[in-house]
């Protein structure tokens, strides 16, 4: 068992004016791990995925990266340009909605292909070859390589997001609601598939979503956010069957059962 | 390989009133490599409590419990998971799934968490699910719509792939006829052989008498009752 | 002579637009900003390159404009005549002779010296805007060097047509650094963008932005490993001047069909014409 964290975020602070967006959130994960956040709408666990991936910019607080290559990095002292780079490389952002993280004018072999051409691949056979490989794995017909993202369902949409984000092999995945909007015949694919590209990939994947019944079949530790603030962390199953803050006793048993 | 000491456990719930249970105080118990041991005690005496906290399911409030040397109440949750992937198997009662997953998928799955390739894993699988006589139809369908008896034999399954070198079993025996029955003692038998050390709940008192070695009444560590 | 200052332009706004074009230069591809001001014509008509023209021009200097290639039409005939009378400089249609060339659309077939300057009318000066629309996105692809878009929009291409079918405005990278749009030129004529010894500059009047090429600046065409770039023209000869290599207009001469392919650059096949070369369809 390896001793370094993949990542290790340290007193993650924003705010949105007098407004907390999250506060003082610390956390390592290691590489092979899945991490869900869960709480309400409102709760900064968005605002948390955000300030991690590098897409907002924390007030305070350290996230530190174990880079391929330099090892241990905070990632918001990186200079912009190594910053982007990294997300086009090491790590990968799986959006709830498909249309965010895709390029809907460009086709389904362009989307895949596109982070391949990012880091210098320029011969079109080998892209081609990957994306298709891709499309596979992620259950897309292979005639489908040249047509646009509009021509398919939301599941399709997301399942080729996925494929996009992990075309390059990426060691760090966060993913916002995943499966949110999506029907639940649909969901159920979905989650296997993540479930199985995780595990045969070895990728640890931060999950962010309000779904209790997501983060049980996905992560293997879970950790609770209400007003900006973590109240319990621990493993998925301790959490949601043990339950020790009162937050997160109110969240278990207002699950509706089926 | 189980060693407990002086464990206690009391559930706070918060939202009603801020009301605590105590459910166990003063625990001790060790079960060592090729052992089998019962927990018995009345309906409510903690047994599943019990065995919930064996496998880091349930959080103790104190003291020790030691599964192949790795502290439960202190481990890290990655020292817990790696635990319970190549250590620490469990039987429970409930079938808990991802939808839509082929029941063969769904048992060679500890064993493709441990890096075990695709087609020997779906191999093992099914080996064991023919052993536990589950039709051969329904391999390819996800076993959520299996009936009660199915359910209870995949669960089994998946936790008799990997020789995980310490067991706990949740009635085992529960809801299946004498044949599969008779499997499943003999799985036991096998592990012990091999020198798993097993944790169980039996209702199943001639099971209990067949596969145990000793029988611990989890009604002494009840906090009326502790020394 | 005329009551406008010399080429239009008053002396401030020269000043300004020379200064965004030193910039140019020194920093070879990059799009720098300048204040576009309106012109006496409408924007798609080469406000831009009329800009750049004016802030160069001297009045020693002999002025060419050409529009796909032609002195005669009439775009090149209107901007001709504005400098005749609010510079008052000569022109010409001679490629040798003039040192100042406004170009829509091509680069003369003749060689260009190191006394010329080319000026370029650009629409779109961003190559990445038809896949990021975002210009503030697109700055920053450009700041960091992120051109793997600029592939996506060629990978598209091979998909759809089973070869890179841009034939026009296709994306050139230069010297390692900025990919920059060439302007609508064929992409016969991109080889000639690089390491040319005149001085080009490129002028965006709506998009206000003026970019350049030094001389003597290497200038690659983008293309993937097994789909390489290729120069491609008509395959045909002239039909005045049967040269074999200079790029040619399509013309269709009845309604039967007929069609005749001739130089695109009018006064190089006039000159060989003049030289005695005869084509096919040369009356």
């Amino acid at each position: 068992m390896t001793d370094t964290a993949l990542l290790s975020v340290r007193g993650v602070t924003k705010r949105y004016g007098a407004h907390i967006g999250c506060a003082d959130v610390s956390f390592d994960l290691y590489p092979g791990e899945v991490m869900g956040i869960v709480g309400e709408s409102g709760s900064g666990k968005s605002t948390l995925l955000n300030c991690m991936a590098g897409h907002l910019a924390p007030d305070a607080g350290q996230v530190v990266f174990d880079t391929a290559v330099d090892g241990p990095c905070d990632t918001l002292q990186m200079s912009e340009p190594e910053r982007r780079m990294l997300s086009r490389t090491d790590w990968a952002f799986v959006h709830q909605h498909a249309r965010d993280g895709l390029r809907m004018g460009v086709s389904a072999g362009g989307n895949v292909g596109e982070r391949l051409m990012a880091v210098g691949a320029r011969h079109y056979g080998d892209i081609r070859g990957s994306a298709i490989d891709w499309l596979g794995r992620v259950e897309i017909d292979e005639t489908r390589v040249d047509d646009r993202p509009t021509t398919f369902s939301g599941g399709m949409q997301q399942r080729l997001q996925i494929a996009r984000n992990l075309v390059t092999g990426p060691r760090l995945v966060f993913m916002d609601e995943p499966t949110g909007g999506l029907d639940v015949s649909v969901q159920a694919r979905l989650l296997d598939m993540i479930r199985s590209l995780v595990r045969d990939m070895g990728l640890s994947a931060i999950i962010v979503t309000h779904d209790l019944a997501v983060v049980r079949l996905l992560a293997d530790r879970l950790m609770v956010m209400k007003s900006g603030h973590v109240v319990e962390a621990g493993l998925t199953d301790q959490v949601l069957d043990d339950p020790q803050h009162a937050y997160t006793q109110l969240l278990v048993s207002s699950i509706l059962q089926v | 390989m189980f060693d407990l000491k002086d464990v206690s456990k009391t559930f706070t719930l918060h939202n009603q009133g801020a009301a605590v249970i105590e459910v166990l105080s003063g625990a001790n118990m060790t079960v060592t490599a090729g052992e089998c041991v019962a927990l018995t005690g009345a309906s409510g005496s903690g047994k599943s409590t019990l065995m919930r906290m064996l496998y880091g399911n349930y959080r103790a409030q104190g003291g020790v419990v030691s599964v192949a040397g790795v502290d439960l109440v202190q481990a890290a949750p990655r020292e817990i998971i790696r635990l319970r992937r190549e250590v620490l198997g469990y039987v429970s009662q409930f079938l808990r799934v991802v939808p839509r997953v082929p029941t063969l998928d769904v048992v060679a799955e500890p064993l493709l968490a441990l890096g075990v390739p695709a087609a020997h894993a779906r191999d093992q699988a099914a080996t064991l699910l023919a052993r536990l006589n589950i039709p051969k139809t329904l391999w390819d369908l996800s076993p959520t719509t299996f009936s009660g008896g199915e359910q209870q034999r995949v669960n089994i399954a998946r936790g008799f792939i990997h020789p995980f070198p310490a067991l706990l079993l949740d009635e085992p025996t529960a809801s299946l006829d004498a044949t599969n029955r008779n499997v499943v003692l003999e799985l036991i038998a096998d592990a012990k052989a091999r020198g798993t050390a097993i944790i169980g709940i039996f209702h199943d008192e001639a099971a209990r008498d067949q596969v145990c070695d000793r029988q611990i009444d989890v009604t002494g560590f009840s906090p009326g009752c502790a020394a | 002579m005329t009551d406008y200052n010399f080429a239009y332009l008053d002396e401030q706004t020269k000043r300004m637009i020379r200064r965004a074009i030193l910039k140019g230069l020194a920093v070879p591809g990059y799009q720098v900003p300048f204040a576009s001001r309106e012109m006496p014509m409408p924007y798609g008509w080469g406000t831009g390159g009329v800009q750049v023209s004016a802030a160069v021009m001297t009045t020693d200097d002999q002025f060419k404009v050409i529009d796909q290639g032609a002195d005669d039409t009439t775009n090149a005939v209107s901007i001709r005549s504005f400098f005749e009378r609010t510079a008052g400089v000569a022109t010409t249609t001679q490629t040798a002779e003039a040192t100042v060339i406004q170009t829509r659309h091509r680069i003369p077939e003749q060689d260009l010296t190191e006394d010329q300057i080319l000026v370029y009318q650009v629409p779109i000066p961003e190559p990445l805007r038809f896949l990021e629309p975002r210009e503030s996105e697109t700055r920053k692809m450009h700041s960091l060097e992120e051109y793997g878009l600029m592939h996506v929009k060629l990978y598209e291409d091979i998909s759809r047509h089973g070869h890179i079918a841009t034939s026009y405005a296709y994306p050139v990278k230069v010297e390692g650094r900025y990919v920059m749009d060439p302007s609508p030129i064929p992409k016969f004529d991109n080889p000639k963008l690089s390491d040319c010894p005149a001085i080009q500059l490129f002028g965006a009047g709506r998009e206000q932005r003026i970019y350049a090429l030094p001389p003597y600046t290497q200038v690659v065409s983008l293309d993937f490993e097994d789909h390489p770039f290729v120069a491609s023209k008509a395959d045909h000869p002239c039909g005045l001047c049967g040269v074999e290599d200079s790029y040619l207009d399509e013309v269709i001469i009845d309604d039967a069909g007929g069609r005749m392919f001739v130089c695109s650059d009018t006064d190089y096949c006039t000159a060989r014409q003049a030289d005695g070369f005869k084509g096919k369809d040369a009356a």
